[in-house]
C-alpha cells in the first residue's frame, strides 16, 4: 500500500494514498467533527462541519471528501476552522427547536454534542424557523423535521442499506426538505419500517416512538443479543431500563448485519413485556393446559417419543424445524432425529 | 461608438444563422478540419498555449481542463453550458442565436481533443426558441456530415440558477435533482454518468474554431496577456445604451461604460457598477480604470464572471439593490449544504431588516462574519460567491447601510 506523507496540526503523519483528510487524521488519532459522514454510507460533503485549513488553499475544504496529497499541511482546529464551525452550528441552532430538555435524543444528539464542544450557546442568527407538523402516523417512528439538519443520512441509509429508496429531497433552499415521495406521511409512503433511517439520524428528527419518555439515553443499559425472529442472526442491543426492555438499537459494529434490521427485529420486541407471555412449559391435563416444570415437560416428551418409536418404528417419526431457529438449533434438531429417533425424516420450513 | 473586436460575433448579422451554407461560405468548419488533422495531444497543447480561459466565470485554462481527461478513457463526453441563469446576462443566447454552427464546430473540436463522440448542450429552460434553432442547426450539420461521427443533443433545464454549476448541470442531465456534487473528482475525471466529461461555456467553445484556424499565438496576442482574447459583455442598468458588445479584454470599465455604453443615463453620475452577474462585487467610481480581464477584476475584489455589466447611477439605493440580490440567493440556493441554505436565508433576513430601517450595528458585524465564513466553506460556487455583493458594498458604501440603521 502506497503511503503519503503529510502534516496535520504540526505532526508528521503518513496515510494510505487515496484516504480522505478525515481518515488520515483519524489514523493518527486526530478526531474531526462530522455530521454527515458515515463510514458505512456514501459520502455527501453536506454539513461542512468537518472543514479544515489546508495551507495554500483559500477555501476551507470538507475533510470527509477531500483526498490527501503528498506534502499537504493541514490544520484541523485553527482559529479560522473553529470560527467556521461555530458559525455553522449557530446557523443550525437558529433553525432548531431548542427543546432539548424534553427531546428524546438528549444525551445521544450529535448536534448538541458539537454545540457543547464548541461552546455555541445562543445563535446570533435567530429569525424565522420551520414549523412542520410532526409525523406520528405510525406506531414506530416519530418524524420531527423541525429538528432535521439535512445530513441526508436517512436518505442514504434507506437507499443503500435497505434498498427501499423511500426518501429523497423536495423543494429548494431554506424549504428543502428530506421526505417521502410527494411529501406524504411515513404510513402513506412505501416505508417498510425497518428503521434504518432512525438508526443513523444524528438528531431528534427521527426517533423510536416506543422509547419516547421511557428513559434518557445515558440511563439505558445495553445488552447485545441475537434477534429471535429468524435465522439470519442479526445482532442488536436491547435497551434495558429498570429491568424492563424499552427498545432495540442496532449498531454498526454488529458483524452479521451492521446497522441493518427489519421491522420485526427493531420494533417487534414488545411481546417481551406482555403479561400473557408463556414463562413455563404447559402440559395438557384433563383437557386444560397447566404449568409444569422443565424437567416434567422434558421427561414427558422423552417418554412419549420412546413409546411411539418402540410401537410404530423409527420411520413413524418426522421432524420439521423452523427458520426462526438458529443454525445450531436446526443442526441439533436433525442430529436428534437421526441419532436418537433413528430416521432421516427431517425437513425445514424454509426448504419449500 | 468605439470599435469592437469581434471573434465569436464575427458572423453576427452577416450570415443567416439558420443556414449552414452561409456559415460554410464564411469559412465555417475550417477550424474543425484543421483540428482533425492534428493529433489529440497537439490540439490540446495548442489550445492550452492560446491561454483561452473559460468564459463561464471561473476562467480556468481551457486546454488544461481538457488535458485532465484520461487519454485511455473509452467513453467521454463534451457538455456545453448554455444555462445562462445569471441575471443581466444574455451573451450566450446572442452568440448562439447569431451563429449556432460556430458553437457546434467548437464542441466538435473539443470532441476530437478528448476523444468524445457525444456532446450535450444544456440549455436554459427559458430559451425554447434557442433550442429550436440549435436543433435545426444540428440537423443541418448532420445531414451535411460536417460533424463527422460527433453527435450533439440538446437538453433543457427547468429554471434553476444552480443548474449552471457544472456538477449540478451534470446531475440534471442525468435526470436527478440539480444539486452540486463535491469536487474532486472533477468532471474531467468523473462527470456525466461517471465518465470523463468536459464542461465549457458557450463562449469558450465559440472561440475555438478561430483559435485553431488562426493559431494559438494569434489569439494569445489579443487583449490582456493573462486573460487574452475578447469578451462579450452585456450592458444593463442605468447606461445610455443597453447593448451587447465584444471587446478585447484589456479595455477598461470606464471605456466600456462611457465609450461603448454612451455613459450613464440622463447624464447622471455613476454610483457603482456590478460586473459578472448577481454574485459580482460592487465597484465604485474610482476603480473604473481597471481593465475587465479576470485577474484585474480579482485584484480589486470584483469578478469578470459572465461579463454582465450592471450600471447604477447616483440615485440608486445600494442597500435596496443588495437586499434584492440577497433574496435571489436565498431563493436559488439548492439547500444541500448547511452554510449556504441557512446562511443565504439569514443574510436576506438581516439585509431586509436593515433595508426597512430596523437593523443595528451588530447586525452588520454578524453578517460580515457570516459572509466571510460562507465564502470559504460552502459546497459550491453559489454559496461561496453569494456574500460578495454584501461584503463589497459594506466595503465601499458602508455609509449607505449606516444611515438606515436604528439610531
Ligand atoms: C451557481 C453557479 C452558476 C453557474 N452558471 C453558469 C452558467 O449559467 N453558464 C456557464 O457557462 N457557467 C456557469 N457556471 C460555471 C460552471 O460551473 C463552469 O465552471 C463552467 O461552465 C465551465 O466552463 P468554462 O470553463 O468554459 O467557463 C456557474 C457556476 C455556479 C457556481
Ligand atoms: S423505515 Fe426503512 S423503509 Fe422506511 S423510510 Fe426509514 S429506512 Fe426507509
Ligand atoms: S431526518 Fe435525521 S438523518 Fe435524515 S436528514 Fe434529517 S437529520 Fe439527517
Ligand atoms: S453552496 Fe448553496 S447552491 Fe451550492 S451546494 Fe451549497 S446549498 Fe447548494
Ligand atoms: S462530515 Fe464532511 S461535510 Fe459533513
Amino acid at each position: 500500500m502506497e503511503l503519503v506523507k503529510l502534516k496535520i496540526n504540526g505532526k508528521d503523519v503518513e496515510a494510505p494514498a487515496g484516504s480522505t483528510i478525515l481518515q488520515a487524521a483519524e489514523n493518527s488519532g486526530i478526531s474531526i467533527p462530522r455530521l454527515c459522514y458515515y463510514p458505512d454510507l456514501s459520502p455527501m460533503g453536506q454539513c461542512r462541519l468537518c472543514v479544515v485549513e489546508v495551507e495554500g488553499n483559500t477555501l476551507l475544504p470538507a475533510s470527509c471528501v477531500t483526498p490527501i496529497s503528498a506534502g499537504m499541511v493541514i490544520h484541523t482546529e485553527s482559529p479560522a476552522v473553529i470560527e467556521a464551525r461555530k458559525i455553522i452550528l449557530e446557523l443550525l441552532l437558529a433553525n432548531h427547536p431548542q427543546d432539548c430538555m424534553t427531546c428524546d435524543k438528549m444525551g445521544d444528539c450529535r448536534l448538541a454534542e458539537y454545540a457543547y464542544q464548541y461552546g455555541v450557546r445562543d445563535s446570533r442568527f435567530v429569525g424565522e424557523k420551520h414549523n412542520y407538523a410532526v409525523d406520528e402516523s405510525n406506531p414506530f417512528i416519530i418524524r420531527d423535521l423541525n429538528k432535521c439538519i439535512q445530513c441526508g443520512a436517512c436518505v442514504r441509509a434507506c437507499e443503500e442499506i435497505t434498498g427501499k429508496d423511500n426518501l429523497s429531497y423536495m423543494y429548494r433552499g431554506y424549504n428543502r426538505k428530506v421526505t417521502t415521495a410527494d411529501d406524504v406521511s411515513y404510513v402513506d409512503s412505501d416505508c417498510v419500517f425497518c428503521g434504518q433511517c432512525v438508526a443513523v439520524c444524528p438528531t431528534g428528527a427521527l426517533t423510536e416512538k416506543q422509547i419516547h419518555g421511557k428513559a434518557r439515553a445515558w440511563e439505558l443499559q445495553k445488552v447485545r443479543t441475537t434477534c429471535p425472529f429468524c435465522g439470519t442472526g442479526c445482532n442488536f442491543d436491547l435497551c434495558v431500563h429498570e429491568g424492563q426492555v424499552v427498545g432495540v438499537k442496532s449498531s454498526p459494529d454488529s458483524v452479521v448485519n451492521g446497522r441493518a434490521l427489519c421491522v420485526k427485529g427493531r420494533f417487534g420486541w414488545d411481546f417481551v413485556n406482555n403479561a400473557q407471555r408463556l414463562t413455563t412449559p404447559l402440559i395438557k391435563r384433563d383437557g386444560n393446559f397447566v404449568p409444569a416444570s422443565w424437567e416434567e415437560a422434558i421427561n414427558l416428551i422423552a417418554e412419549r417419543l420412546s413409546e411411539i418409536k418402540n410401537k410404530y418404528g423409527s420411520d413413524s417419526f418426522a421432524a420439521l424445524s423452523s427458520a426462526r431457529c438458529t443454525n445450531e438449533e436446526n443442526y441439533l434438531m436433525q442430529k436428534f432425529t437421526r441419532a436418537v429417533m433413528g430416521t432421516n425424516n427431517v425437513d425445514h420450513c424454509a426448504r419449500t | 461608438m468605439a470599435e469592437e473586436q469581434r471573434i465569436v460575433l464575427r458572423n453576427a448579422d452577416q450570415i443567416n444563422p439558420a443556414k449552414l451554407e452561409d456559415y460554410l461560405q464564411a469559412g465555417g468548419y475550417q477550424g474543425l478540419e484543421k483540428a482533425r488533422s492534428m493529433s489529440r495531444a497537439d490540439l490540446i497543447a495548442e489550445v492550452k498555449k492560446s491561454n483561452l480561459r473559460g468564459r463561464g466565470g471561473a476562467a480556468f485554462n481551457c486546454g488544461l481542463k481538457w488535458s485532465f481527461v484520461p487519454t485511455d478513457a473509452e467513453v467521454s463526453y463534451v457538455v456545453c453550458n448554455l444555462d445562462e441563469g445569471e441575471p443581466g446576462t444574455y451573451k450566450d443566447r446572442i452568440i448562439v442565436q447569431k451563429d449556432p454552427q460556430q458553437l457546434l464546430e467548437g464542441m466538435a473540436i473539443c470532441g476530437h481533443a478528448v476523444n468524445a463522440k457525444q456532446g450535450y448542450i444544456y440549455c436554459r429552460g427559458e430559451y425554447p426558441y434557442v433550442v429550436e434553432l440549435l436543433n435545426l442547426a444540428i440537423d443541418q450539420a448532420r445531414s451535411k456530415g460536417v460533424l463527422g461521427d460527433f453527435n450533439i443533443e440538446v437538453r433543457m433545464g427547468a429554471g434553476a440558477y444552480v443548474c449552471g454549476e457544472e456538477t449540478a448541470l451534470i446531475e440534471s442531465i442525468e435526470g436527478h435533482r440539480g444539486e452540486p456534487r463535491f469536487k474532486p473528482p472533477f468532471p474531467g475525471v468523473s462527470g456525466l454518468w461517471g465518465k470523463p466529461t468536459v464542461v465549457n461555456n458557450v463562449e469558450t467553445f465559440a472561440n475555438l474554431p478561430q483559435i485553431v484556424f488562426n493559431g494559438a499565438d494569434w489569439y494569445a496576442a489579443i487583449g490582456a496577456s493573462t486573460y487574452p482574447g475578447t469578451k462579450v459583455l452585456t450592458l444593463t442598468g442605468d447606461v445610455e445604451k443597453r447593448v451587447f458588445i465584444e471587446v478585447p479584454t484589456n479595455v477598461t470599465l470606464r471605456e466600456i461604460i462611457y465609450n461603448y455604453g454612451g455613459g450613464v443615463k440622463s447624464g447622471r453620475r455613476l454610483k457603482a457598477v456590478q460586473v459578472g452577474g448577481t454574485s459580482g462585487g460592487f465597484i465604485p467610481e474610482y476603480l473604473l480604470d481597471t481593465p475587465i480581464d479576470y485577474d484585474s477584476m480579482r485584484s480589486i475584489g470584483a469578478t469578470l464572471g459572465t461579463g454582465a455589466v450592471f450600471v447604477m447611477d447616483e440615485t440608486r439605493d445600494v442597500v435596496d439593490i443588495v437586499t434584492h440580490i440577497a433574496k435571489f440567493f436565498k431563493e436559488e440556493s439548492c439547500g444541500k449544504c448547511n452554510p449556504c441554505r441557512e446562511g443565504t436565508f439569514r443574510c436576506y433576513e438581516i439585509m431586509d431588516r436593515i433595508n426597512r430601517g430596523r437593523g443595528t450595528l451588530p447586525d452588520i458585524e454578524h453578517m460580515i462574519q457570516l459572509g466571510k465564513v460562507m465564502e470559504r466553506v460552502c459546497l459550491c460556487g453559489l454559496g461561496q460567491a453569494s456574500p460578495s455583493p454584501i461584503l463589497t458594498t459594506l466595503q465601499h458604501f458602508r455609509y449607505e447601510y449606516e444611515r438606515k440603521l436604528i439610531s
